[in-house]
């Protein structure tokens, strides 16, 4: 039968004169299941066939994910070789990066990597192009702007590079696999999920091949184009410790016991709440001083989100939050519960936070407890930039679990050694203040005047209150004003807001800094 | 609360914690080559830093040295509230510290008396002179036991029901009730080990003392929990003053709640528990 443009529909009299049905193109498989697995697999001998195949060429996208955090294997593997190819100019559009990604240093210099795009920078990469080793400046985008940017086709994904603990030869990729897990795991694979959906071409590498189908799946066979079996994807030491363990540390504890009594002064602790919560000691700690809460209310959450640790899934456990939405699990506990738990459920990027897509789990949170490395008196959050200008972070989730939240809450000590947490302006604006609404510190916990529904919460349950210039000046008595960050006019970062929009600019810094004696 | 006099992130925000009292060391957690940086080091802190309204302390080394009367030249100039002698054994040693801040208040021109003292004894021979101790000066506001060096001294080591020192603590109660100051406990050591915390600081409670060190803020809480009068206890003790004054009214001479006659000593327990319940902060 001849093609019809069926978007534009002939006359039903030009159809009635066609031939009947041929079927000459249609294919029937005759062989078995486990013979197909065999032979029409999409396993490929080597990366660099797998490069070739996807067709990477010079100036294109490719992209990583940042489960295995510092245990990471795959970005410096796959550079390697793509530098060995003499591929140039590439734009690398990972979810993050991290101390042990240090060899793009190299990548960069010879011109293999032109461009970045990520939600932070660490190490010896973050200080190199803090002092200019890029051409062109790195793009930040937070997990929910990248996602949006990524759906929309603004940073199209050319080849999708996805490190997976399991795999099966079709493509069915999990960040752990219920059938044979090889000792490396990471739980949910949130970012790389979206990174398959979206990419033109999506290459799997993993040190587990399992049988088909690898069930549940985080990446669908339908997402993938080639498998390439590895023999390490990561160091497990690096990806996960056991189980993210409370604090010891008194100032944290102290922080924490603060930021669950804040929460319990409002009204939006009732039963049915939601919430997220940061790995930091103070944010772990919380959950620990909210569940005696939460008992003494007698009351439930109905979820958590984020990124989740074990502490989070205890309380699951323990019936007193009913479910869990994972885009990337903390701790080998997490990985477990995930594997384990019927009602912990893994999403993507997208679903997690992302402002463009039609449903975005963070906008149903009533509580996110984040840190900060400094925040200003106009309630400003920076995450990326160092007291000394230097990039030393991520934007992570920040700014959407912010604007999504009813209740943003950020812990920090007043200040770090002799740096102030609390200053007048911040280095750089990762998270607007308007989003932020109460700060706890170790000296007093300020309300976002805007806020001014939660400051009468406050007030009724007797917290007291300090506004935020009395932090910062609190702050000033103890460490003194330090002298101002000298940089160049050159710009090395451009930080977007998860609209898309540009928030602020990170400049070089200068090599001879000033410093007060 | 001990705080170690060369540990600047500890000194410098130790207000944070809701302890009564902030006790610098510059003696046992100070190695020897770094007394003349840690004793400058608290005289800062204590003339920069505004501890609010904390009692503040300094525990000094033994006057024995060179080093302990620069340490007591430093902190009274420091203007603190209290010098912390460790190791005291005898009424002398108390003589001998008073002698010494009296000299350092009049070559200064600070009125003579305001340095309040603490001792602590840590030894067999201080446990049995603690009488004549709690008794040798007006500058005394408690005796502490320190029990690492008295349980050594003694020949035996500390157990989790504290039966080797029972008697220390007790000649220490005993010397500074009959003296009119504080009985103060010493540290427990493991910092992990809350319910071990717990348990001692009931004990002493019991025994009569007034408070506890501690030497991690976690240890704080627990500590303040347990000598916080309960709302029972509070409201039986404003039951009690309650009753006083209505007899002081009806000018009756006999005191009488519930049927049951109220003596001295209950109105004395019931006025200690409002104190207590009033630092507490539970009533004002």
């Amino acid at each position: 039968m001849p093609n019809f443009d069926l978007t534009a529909l002939a006359h039903m009299d030009e159809l009635k004169t066609q031939t009947p049905f041929d079927t000459e193109h249609v294919y029937k498989e005759l062989k078995t299941c486990h013979e197909r697995e065999l032979s029409d697999n999409k396993i490929v001998p080597t990366l660099q066939d797998a490069i070739r195949l996807c067709g990477l060429k010079d100036g294109m996208t490719i992209s990583f994910h940042h489960h295995f955090r510092n245990g990471d294997f795959v970005v410096n593997k796959v550079m390697a070789v793509i530098a060995q190819m003499g591929i140039k100019a590439l734009v690398l559009a990972p979810s993050s990066l991290i101390d042990i990604h240090k060899p793009l240093i190299d990548h960069i210099r010879n011109g293999v990597v032109r461009r970045i795009e990520t939600s932070g920078l660490r190490g010896e990469l973050a200080e190199e192009i803090s002092h200019g080793l890029m051409e062109v400046p790195v793009v930040f985008r937070s997990h929910g702007g990248r996602a949006a940017v990524i759906e929309t086709g603004e940073l199209p994904i050319d080849i999708a590079f996805i490190g997976a603990p399991s795999c099966d030869p079709l493509g069915n990729a999990n960040g752990y696999s219920r059938d044979n897990d090889k000792g490396i795991v990471c739980g949910a694979m949130g970012y790389a999920k979206l990174d398959a959906q979206h990419a033109r071409k999506v290459v799997i590498l993993t040190d587990n091949i399992v049988p088909f189908p690898n069930v549940p799946f985080g990446i669908p066979e339908s997402d993938v184009d080639y498998i390439v079996e590895v023999d390490a994807i990561g160091d497990p030491n690096g990806i996960m410790s056991g189980a993210t363990r409370y604090t010891t540390n008194p100032k944290e504890l102290m922080i924490a016991q603060k930021v669950a009594e804040v929460i319990e002064a409002t009204d939006f602790f009732r039963n049915g709440f939601s919430l997220q919560m940061g790995s930091g000691g103070a944010s772990l700690a919380t959950v620990r001083f909210m569940k005696e809460k939460m008992l003494k209310k007698k009351i439930k959450a109905s979820f958590a989100l984020g990124g989740i640790t074990g502490q989070i899934v205890q309380l699951h456990e323990e019936g007193l939050i009913k479910k869990i939405l994972d885009v990337q699990s903390f701790d080998l506990e997490a990985a477990r519960s995930l594997k384990d738990n019927r009602f912990h459920q893994q999403i993507s990027a997208s679903y997690y936070a992302s402002p463009n897509s039609k449903g975005s789990a963070v906008n149903q949170l009533d509580f996110v407890v984040l840190s900060a490395l400094e925040l200003d008196v106009d309630f400003n959050v920076n995450v990326l930039t160092g007291s000394d200008g230097v990039i030393r972070g991520a934007i992570g989730g920040h700014c959407d679990t912010a604007a999504g939240a009813s209740v943003a809450i950020i812990t920090c000590p007043l200040t770090r050694g002799r740096i102030p947490t609390i200053v007048d302006r911040v280095n750089t604006i990762v998270t607007p203040g308007k989003t932020i609404d109460i700060v706890v510190t170790d000296q007093g916990i300020a309300v976002n005047p805007i806020r001014s529904d939660l400051m009468k919460m406050m007030e009724r349950a007797g917290i007291d209150l300090c506004t935020i210039e009395e932090l910062r000046d609190k702050a000033r008595r103890i460490v003194g004003q330090g002298t101002p960050i000298a940089y160049t006019d050159r710009v090395v970062g451009v930080v977007t807001y998860r609209d898309g929009s540009v928030i602020d600019l990170i400049y070089q810094v200068k090599d001879d800094q000033e410093t007060e004696d | 609360m001990f705080v170690p006099g060369n540990n600047p992130g500890m000194i410098k925000d130790a207000y944070i914690y809701n302890c009564d009292c902030i006790m610098f060391d510059l003696e046992d957690s100070v190695s020897y080559t770094e007394k003349d940086a840690a004793r400058s080091l608290v005289f800062h802190a204590l003339t920069t830093i505004d501890y609010g309204d904390k009692e503040l302390v300094v525990r000094v080394n033994a006057l024995d040295s060179s080093i302990g009367i620069d340490d007591l030249e430093a902190m009274v100039r420091a203007r603190i509230d209290v010098i912390r002698l460790p190791k005291t054994e005898t009424a002398q040693d108390i003589i001998f510290c008073e002698e010494q801040i009296e000299r350092i208040e009049i070559s200064i021109g600070m009125p003579v008396g305001t340095t309040k003292m603490m001792a602590a004894i840590e030894s067999a021979q201080g446990v049995l002179n603690a009488p004549a101790i709690a008794k040798a000066s007006k500058r005394l506001i408690g005796i502490a036991l320190g029990a690492e060096d008295y349980v050594t001294d003694l020949k035996t080591n500390r157990s989790p029901e504290g039966i080797e020192l029972l008697f220390a603590r007790s000649m220490i109660l005993q010397a500074a009730r009959s003296a009119g100051i504080s009985a103060l406990d010493t540290v427990f050591s493991d910092v992990n080990d809350e319910e071990g915390l717990i348990a001692e600081a009931k004990h002493i409670k019991q025994l009569g003392f007034d408070g506890k060190s501690v030497i991690n803020p976690r240890q704080i809480q627990p500590i303040i929990d347990i000598f916080t009068p309960t709302l029972k206890e509070i409201q039986k003790a404003k039951a009690v003053m309650e009753a006083i004054a209505e007899a002081n009214r009806r000018g009756s001479g006999v005191i009488s709640l519930n049927g049951k006659m109220i003596d001295r000593p209950i109105v004395l327990r019931a006025e200690r528990v409002i104190s207590l319940a009033k630092a507490a902060k539970i009533i004002s």
